[in-house]
């Protein structure tokens, strides 16, 4: 069961680590397209992959969110990395286990997963 | 669409984008009465009366990129395909409620899926909002608000990974608990 207390634990927890935190300017940006296109497509659980690998990775440095329609209703769902200093990686046709490799090959280690790229698809 | 639990997200989106700060989700089912009930109300801007005419309507949209709007529409296929219909009341100024009923048991009513999936998805999207959720059975009723456990978190951001799967596991087991 999930209780008030585990709550109470999960805040003891976070509190530490929030001041640990880098600055807003280093941040890697993955941007999620949340519109009626996407959540058809199968965003939601796309959001809810991306958002347990980078926990489960402890990667610090990424803050997911969601945005509306980007524009390619056809390619949803679609994600997008925004890292400071690089140019915007768009990936396509989303799903749960794209999620995983590109967590571990492009947010963790720094090698943009070409093949799942809008560059790829089109 | 393939829940209507997906169509609660869209449709509270729309309550995001009008700038509400207090969203209250809630799905009622009676398995005596054969209904099954979503609305999603909220404070923000609302619509003037000429814009709610025209919303059910997938040419009317507020997006300025095209002219498309689809969220609306495709709920009220669903609700009017099963044996029940879609209502929408607003206020400009004050905030929405739109509110779709479905005959539980038509063949065509789309399953509800996974609310707590998009309770979840909602909160991360927009954590400094208030969001509460009802889900009420002929067994009882389970409600969720986040202003309390904002209140218990003490300053952690309700979008903090850890958090927000403690809300898609605690909203989880309330439901089982009336189903």
């Amino acid at each position: 069961m999930k209780s008030l207390e585990d709550l109470k634990k999960i805040r003891e927890e976070m509190q530490q680590k929030i001041n640990i935190r880098t600055g807003d300017e280093n941040r890697t940006r993955v941007v999620v397209g949340m519109a009626t296109c996407g959540i058809a497509a199968g965003a939601r659980p796309v959001l809810a992959a991306l958002v347990d690998e980078v926990s489960r990775r402890k990667l610090q440095q990424v803050t997911v969110t969601q945005t509306g329609c980007i524009g390619v209703c056809r390619l949803e769902p679609i994600i997008e990395v925004l890292e400071p200093g690089k140019e915007k990686v768009t990936y396509v046709k989303v799903t749960e286990e794209k999620v995983k490799k590109i967590v571990s090959e492009h947010l963790a280690n720094g090698r943009v997963v070409e093949e799942y790229t809008i560059g790829a698809a089109e | 669409m393939k829940e209507l639990a997906l169509n609660i997200l869209d449709i509270a989106q729309n309550s995001i984008a009008a700038g509400a700060n207090q969203i209250a989700i809630a799905v009622r089912e009676s398995v005596a009465a054969d209904r099954l009930t979503i609305s999603v109300k909220d404070n923000g801007c609302g619509m003037e009366p000429e814009f709610l005419a025209k919303v059910t309507d997938p040419f009317t949209t507020t997006r300025k990129t095209r002219k498309v709007g689809m969220g609306i529409p495709l709920l009220k296929m669903e609700a009017e395909m099963s044996g029940g219909e879609l209502r929408i009341e607003s206020e400009k100024g004050k905030g929405t409620s739109l509110t779709a009923c479905f005959k539980r048991s038509h063949i065509d009513r789309p399953p509800l899926g996974d609310v707590a999936g998009t309770f979840m998805v909602l909160i991360q999207g927009a954590p400094n909002l208030e969001f509460t959720y009802t889900r009420e059975t002929d067994r009882g009723a389970f409600q969720f608000s986040t202003a309390q456990v904002r209140a218990l978190l003490d300053g952690v951001p309700l979008s903090e990974p850890d958090v927000l799967a403690w809300i898609r596991g605690y909203v989880e087991e309330g439901e089982s608990g009336v189903l």
